[in-house]
């Protein structure tokens, strides 16, 4: 049981990487990695509200929309899952704001690192994509929680390295149409090339 | 508004203001779906309906939405034509819905739909924020559809699943090359077609 929640961590953490395999959440991704430390900072934050998203929307799934989920309240037959991506997005857009105001109240100084950042990944795509990842991959709670945690975990990873890399980059001459996004492209490709060394890997 | 503004924003985002290269919006839902043209072309088709139909119906009901509340009223219109669009696909191109799986529900948090819903279609009249749908919606596909192209044609030899390049596996010429299937070839190919478009460009190019 254990192994099997082991092997899908590193599963969604390395060889199926949010940032570098699926391209979700890029636009944040390469926005916010200019700087290490702010990078480090949106990376906090996509871990905890996926950790807290993805195991709250498959309980929603699970229990109230999928086909068959209703029979505990006596309607076997309806099916709600037509309103997979509504709820989704609401779910998580009241779950961020509620993420914020607790931390607010209870963890100033976490709150006040997160900043900017805790709205804006409201709609960060990495986030939706891994609640419909949840429902197409048919995960149960405990594999939908380990999965949430370990794909944050994993674009936390790749966009802290992202922005090293581009901290150094600042010394190197750089073509000047490619300066800027382009080579972030280029290297996020390289990026992504080394992280395919990860592909077939089975605990 | 004359035709000429109109005519403008329809054309201004394909390459003078495009939202993928120059924007930098929407590459999120996008460039896991182009290692086939077809699901490309799909997907394009997909993103221009929900980003026209949705600046059509914000801008309608622009001053009637408090501003506070702004942000969810969108979301909404936005989501619930993602899901029309969905159902749809389902219905009519099955094979394509499942090849582009979670991608299709990701359109509601493309920042394309968002942004321009946001930028455009809160301060212009419908019938030009339509407009302005269609244009970016535009600009969008052709990036995707030539990175789609690329991808198929020297990935696998192909385009719409019809043989191009007959590879060496079927007897042919051509030896695939298993990169452009893979991800970081999207990365590399939209990254050189920044580089094309700046260089065409150079106004856009970045100082650091």
């Amino acid at each position: 049981m254990l192994e099997h929640y082991l092997s899908l961590l590193t599963k969604a953490t390395f060889v199926e990487n949010m940032a570098l395999a699926f391209f979700l959440g890029m636009c944040s991704f390469l926005a916010v990695s200019k700087k290490v430390e702010t990078a480090i900072g949106l990376g906090a934050a996509v871990v905890f509200v996926l950790t807290v998203t993805c195991p709250m929307n498959a309980l929603i799934y699970h229990y109230a929309l999928r086909e068959g989920a209703l029979t505990w309240a006596g309607m076997p037959e309806t099916n709600l899952s037509f309103l997979n991506f509504l709820v989704f997005i609401g779910t998580i857009a009241a779950a961020v704001q509620i993420v914020e105001m607790t931390l607010d109240k209870f963890l100033p100084a976490l709150h006040a690192a997160l900043g900017v950042f805790l709205p804006l990944i409201a709609v960060n795509c990495a986030i939706l994509g891994s609640s419909l990842f949840m429902v197409e991959r048919d995960y149960n709670i405990g594999e939908s929680l380990v999965f949430g945690f370990g794909s944050g975990l994993g674009f936390m990873l790749a966009v802290v390295a992202l922005a090293a890399i581009r901290e150094k980059m600042r010394y190197s001459d750089v073509p000047a149409g490619l300066r800027g996004l382009g080579i972030t492209f280029i290297v996020t490709g390289l990026m992504a090339l080394g992280f395919q060394a990860f592909a077939g890997i089975q605990l | 508004m004359s035709s000429k503004q109109n005519r403008e924003a329809v054309i201004d985002p394909l390459l003078n203001n495009n939202p993928i290269a120059v924007q930098v919006l929407g590459i999120c839902s996008a460039l896991a779906v182009t290692t086939k043209l077809e699901t490309a072309l799909v997907m394009s088709l997909a993103v221009i309906v929900v980003v026209s139909l949705s600046n059509l119906a914000v801008s309608t009901i622009r001053n009637y939405i408090p501003s506070s509340i702004r942000i969810i009223v969108q979301l909404t219109i936005i989501a619930s034509l993602v899901i029309i669009t969905d159902q749809v696909l389902k219905a009519y191109v099955f094979d394509v819905s499942k090849q582009l799986s979670v991608f299709v529900g990701l359109i509601i948090t493309n920042c394309i739909v968002m942004g321009r819903a946001e930028a455009y279609a809160m301060a212009n009249p419908p019938l030009a924020s339509l407009l302005d749908g269609v244009g970016n919606g535009l600009g969008y596909s052709l990036l995707l559809v030539i990175v789609g192209a690329v991808r198929e044609l020297f990935g696998a030899g192909q385009l719409m699943g019809v043989t191009i390049l007959p590879l060496v596996r079927d007897g042919g010429w051509y030896p695939a090359n298993g990169l452009m299937v893979l991800s970081p070839a999207a990365f590399f190919l939209i990254g050189l077609a920044i580089w094309v478009i700046r260089t065409m460009k150079p106004e856009l190019v970045e100082s650091e």
